[in-house]
Parts: C-alpha cells; sequence; structure tokens
C-alpha cells in the first residue's frame, strides 16, 4: 500500500529535481584551514526520478556530496546547478522555496526528545503549511491518519502517540525517514538511512523508501555504507574516496576489484559491520533498550 | 645510558594545565584588591559590642506579632505582592518573547550555510543592546520614575518589574534557545521551513523545560522585587516591612519575613512540578 497523502497530490505532478555537478569543491565549514576539502571536483550528472546509491568508506565526503546537493554547504569552487540554475545565485527566498523542494534527511534523527511520533512526522509537511495550519496542528494534529499511514509503513503504527525520546535508536531512525513520505520535497537526499537498524528492518525500509519514491517519481539519492543493500536495491550506484568520484555504475558493472579498490585500507568497512564509524548516539542504539537523551 | 623499553616513551603533560593553573593565579590576584576595595572585615560582626547589638535586634523578633487585624492586613499585602509580581512578569514575558527569537542566532536562515548576512547580523545586535538598556537600570529607579508619572500604588512596581524583567528574561531566554541542541531546528530550516515553524517545532520543545524553571525563578524573584519596591511606595508587603521597621516592631516584621519565606517555599514547589511536568 502506497501513501498517497492529501494535500500533497497535486506536488506529484510537478517535475522532479535533477542535478548536475561539476568539478564540486566543497569545505566543511569548521574545517582547519589547510585541511583537505571534504570534496576535492566531484562531477555528478543525475537525472529527475533517478534513485543513485553513493557508497564509500568513512571520511570520503559521501554526508558533505548530499549536504552540497541540498543547498546546506556552500561550494569553494565548482558548479552545481538543480533544474539548470544555480541555487546561489537565487535571492534568498527563492533559495529558501527551493530547499523546501528538497528533503534532507541526516545520519542522527532530527527528532526533538519530548516531542511525541506524531508531531514529529506531520513536521515533515512544514514547508507546504501556512504558519496558522502548522500552529493549530500543534494544539492538534491535522492529519493523524497521514502520519499513521506513513508509520505503517515502516512498522511503527503503534507508536503514534509515544515520545521520540521512548523509542529506541532504529525506532527513530525510521520515523525520520517516514518524515520523507509526508514531505512535499521532489529530491530525498538521505544520509545512512540504515545505520542503525538489524538487517531485516534494513531491507524493508529501504524497500518502502525506494517504492514511495518511484510511486512519486521523485529523485532518490542515499549514502549506505551497507554495499550489499546498495548493489542489491539501486540501479546506479556511486563510489566516492577522498572527495573524489572513483566509480559511477550501473550496478550490475560493479565488480569486487572496483569495492576492493574503493576501501583499501578500509577493509574492515567492506567485510565487517555497518556500524564502525557513526557518532555514538547512533552507536547506542540498541532495538531492544531504548536509548537514553539527555532532557536538561 | 641505555634506556630500558619501559623509558622509551617520554612522561605525557596535560597540556590545558599550565593555562588553567595560570588562569586561577590571575583570578586570586585580581581578587584581593576587590576585597580591599570592600573593606572586608566579616570579623567585626563577631566582635563583642556588636554581638550584643544583633542579639538586641533578633531578641526583639519573639514573640511574633499574631492579631487578626494585623494578619488580615499581611494577608492583604501578600496579595498585592504577588499579583503586582505576577503581572510584572507576564507583561516581562510579552515584551521578552519577541525579543528573544529577534536575536536568536539559532534561527537565522542566512547562518544556515556560512556566514551571517549583515542585516540580520545588524538587527540581532540593535535587539541586544536593547535588552541590555531594559536590564541595566534597576527596578528600584524605574519605580520611583513611575511613582512620579502615575501616584502611589502598585502600578509603578508593575511597570518597573515589566521592564527590568523584560530586559533579564530577553537575554537568558535568548542564551537557552541558543544553548539548546540545534540538530532538529536547523534540520526544519534546511528543509525549507520557517523560522517560527522551526521554532515551535523544534526549538520550543527542546528547551520547554529549562525555560519554564528560569521564568518561575524569576517570578520568584519578582516577588522579593516587589517588596523592595513596596518601600518606595508601591504598596504590598514592602510597605507593610517598612511601617513596621520604622515603628521598631520586631514581632511584626518576624512575622512578615516568616510568610515572605512560606511564599518563596511555595513557588519552589511550583517550579519543580512544572519542570517534572515538562520532562
Amino acid at each position: 500500500m502506497l501513501l498517497a497523502a492529501p494535500g500533497c497530490c497535486n506536488l506529484f505532478q510537478k517535475q522532479a529535481l535533477n542535478f548536475q555537478l561539476s568539478e564540486v569543491v566543497a569545505r566543511h565549514p569548521a574545517a582547519r584551514v589547510g585541511s583537505p576539502a571534504a570534496l576535492q571536483g566531484v562531477s555528478l550528472s543525475i537525472a529527475a526520478g533517478e534513485h543513485l546509491a553513493v557508497i564509500g568508506p568513512s571520511g570520503a565526503g559521501k554526508t558533505s556530496l548530499l549536504h552540497v546537493m541540498a543547498c546546506a554547504l556552500r561550494l569553494d569552487s565548482g558548479r552545481l546547478e538543480i533544474q539548470g540554475q544555480s541555487p546561489w545565485q537565487l535571492g534568498n527566498s527563492a533559495l529558501h522555496q527551493l530547499r523546501g523542494r528538497l528533503f534532507l534527511a541526516p545520519q542522527v534523527p532530527p527528532l526533538p526528545p519530548r516531542q511525541r511520533v506524531v508531531t514529529s512526522v506531520l513536521a515533515g509537511r512544514l514547508p507546504a503549511m501556512s504558519l496558522w495550519s502548522s500552529l493549530r496542528s500543534l494544539c492538534y494534529p491535522s492529519d493523524i491518519s497521514a502520519a499513521q499511514q506513513a508509520l505503517a509503513q515502516f512498522d511503527l503504527s503503534d507508536k503514534l502517540f509515544e515520545r521520540v525520546d521512548r523509542l529506541s535508536g532504529g525506532e527513530r531512525q525510521r520515523v525520520g525517514l517516514a518524515r520523507a513520505l509526508l514531505s512535499p520535497a521532489q529530491a530525498w537526499l538521505v544520509d545512512e538511512p540504515l545505520s542503525a537498524l538489524d538487517p531485516i528492518r534494513s531491507k524493508q525500509a529501504l524497500q518502502t523508501l525506494i517504492d514511495n519514491a518511484r510511486a512519486r517519481g521523485v529523485t532518490l539519492v542515499a549514502s549506505l555504507h551497507q554495499v550489499d543493500m546498495a548493489l542489491a536495491h539501486f540501479n546506479r550506484v556511486v563510489g566516492l574516496r577522498e572527495g573524489r568520484v572513483l566509480f559511477d555504475l550501473p550496478a550490475a558493472l560493479v565488480t569486487a576489484e572496483h569495492l576492493a579498490r574503493l576501501y583499501k585500507q578500509f577493509e574492515h568497512e567492506l567485510r565487517g559491520g555497518p556500524l564502525q564509524d557513526l557518532p555514538v548516539a547512533a552507536l547506542q542504539a540498541d532495538p531492544v533498550r531504548p536509548l537514553i537523551m539527555h532532557c536538561r | 645510558m641505555s634506556s630500558t623499553p619501559q623509558t622509551q616513551h617520554p612522561k605525557l603533560r596535560d597540556p590545558d594545565w599550565t593555562r588553567r593553573w595560570l588562569g586561577f593565579c590571575v583570578f586570586v590576584v585580581l581578587l584581593w584588591p576587590i576585597l580591599v576595595a570592600t573593606e572586608f572585615k566579616p570579623w567585626i560582626l563577631v566582635e563583642p559590642g556588636n554581638l550584643k547589638i544583633s542579639g538586641q535586634f533578633l531578641s526583639s523578633f519573639w514573640p511574633l506579632e499574631t492579631n487578626a487585624e494585623f494578619l488580615t492586613m499581611v494577608a492583604q499585602g501578600t496579595w498585592r505582592t504577588v499579583a503586582m509580581a505576577t503581572v510584572g512578569v507576564v507583561l516581562a514575558m510579552l515584551v521578552a518573547c519577541p525579543m528573544a527569537l529577534l536575536s536568536c542566532r539559532v534561527l537565522s536562515i542566512s547562518a544556515l550555510c556560512g556566514r551571517m548576512g549583515w542585516l540580520p547580523f545588524g538587527v540581532r545586535l540593535l535587539v541586544r543592546w536593547v535588552l541590555i538598556v531594559l536590564r541595566s537600570v534597576p527596578e528600584l529607579v524605574w519605580a520611583l520614575v513611575f511613582v512620579r508619572v502615575v501616584g502611589l500604588g502598585p502600578t509603578a512596581g508593575v511597570l518597573a518589574i515589566a521592564l527590568t524583567y523584560g530586559g533579564m528574561l530577553g537575554k537568558v531566554y535568548g542564551e537557552i534557545l541558543e544553548s539548546s541542541d540545534a540538530h532538529a531546528t536547523q534540520n526544519l530550516l534546511r528543509n525549507g521551513g520557517s523560522r517560527m515553524q522551526a521554532f515551535f517545532y523544534a526549538l520550543l520543545p527542546s528547551s520547554s523545560s529549562e525555560l519554564a524553571s528560569y521564568t518561575v525563578y524569576r517570578w520568584e524573584c519578582a516577588i522579593r522585587s516587589s517588596v523592595i519596591l513596596g518601600f518606595v511606595g508601591a504598596g504590598g508587603l514592602g510597605q507593610q516591612l517598612d511601617n513596621s521597621m520604622k515603628m521598631f516592631n520586631g514581632g511584626e516584621v518576624a512575622t512578615i519575613l516568616l510568610v515572605f519565606m512560606a511564599l518563596v517555599a511555595i513557588t519552589e514547589r511550583i517550579s519543580n512540578w512544572l519542570r517534572s511536568s515538562l520532562s
């Protein structure tokens, strides 16, 4: 059962976003002067509605790439074009409107600890809501059934009115993904969506994400540590290493030799686990025990 | 001299120790002239002559004044004081909330990726200066001014508290908002939400408990300020206290002080309840 959110139907007819990156060099804002740039000359061309997986060892620049595409990180040099225009040359309000058409899901779920799941999920729809209707939705959630449908696709419908800090790390991550289903965006940029999920749930979540993206025709770019999932579910795989694109191939043409070259000196990430280099919060994720988030 | 394997590694030092030790020494060196300037001589309190005076002063507090007429007046004064403090703090919040939102850097869209634009930076700086001006004038001074304008009575006290506490609340609200976890707020802003939406859906839930507990603490401080403002004509418990002290009636003073301590204890309970229900 795929989600058809009321109020978002007319947005499905709009064109999905295409991305053109050429020789993009980008630096993390807090980076020390003289340290190597996070992205060192990345060139990619992503058609509208395409599904793309980005793989690579830690520190390769996967998160920076997604942030650049989401207009959350300025370019040092190179060109970025979304739908044929450079977002950094738009005026402030036009840029903010463009941001509303992009959905960036960070690795650590951006959920306030004391908020309820229903409000967190409905927050995905905020760019399309006026201030008055969003305030009204805070007092009484405006579309509980849409939130429940979104959560049901990630097997979380029983947690609809729970508080976020009572959920486990994996459940929190799935709530963050359920937000995408309600957002009016035409491009989903998902950073490590499976980092806290066990293999069965990973497969479920990724399949849900891809099915919904295909149904709506949105462009989906996901960075993954689980190389097997990337090769199994995505048509196109980009390998990133030290800020450069090592290969950009259809999944069927990616060989073990490509992967060995990509993960040289990081073989434990290729073989061992997807949980090696996560931020501490995600590492403590345990599907049974709830994660303790400190409420000051 | 041959080195054994154990002595091959150089002994590790804490690199921050020098800085911390120097900082501490600077603090002590600065403290000394400050103590001299304030004529810090606490041993004067325990000289025999002074102890006798203190003893006489404290003994005048007993017996407490408990006649019905006086207690009725104290009750009325308490009600006035609490009302003055409450209205003052509510007005202060009305002043502080928009200022805190305007001055908060976390809600800046131009600072999402890179440096803040000059206009947003200027607006934030201006708001901070207004808050500084509001809270630098003590409420006693505001009250003296307003008593001349609106006459004796609680209105002067309410206005004085509203202005000064507006400045204080605005500054601390802004600091609480900036020091809370900005991850959820930034994500909503990056995905195209407006500033107010990001505030209500991410920033406020993250920091509501601290905002509430600070506001209740300031309400308690406002009750204390109302007592002081009563000395300059704003009415309430302060005026009662002033009258009793001028008549050297220690029993009445003691009763009023005990009522005041009970008030503070009640606000402490309210603050605890609010904090636990919000977290």
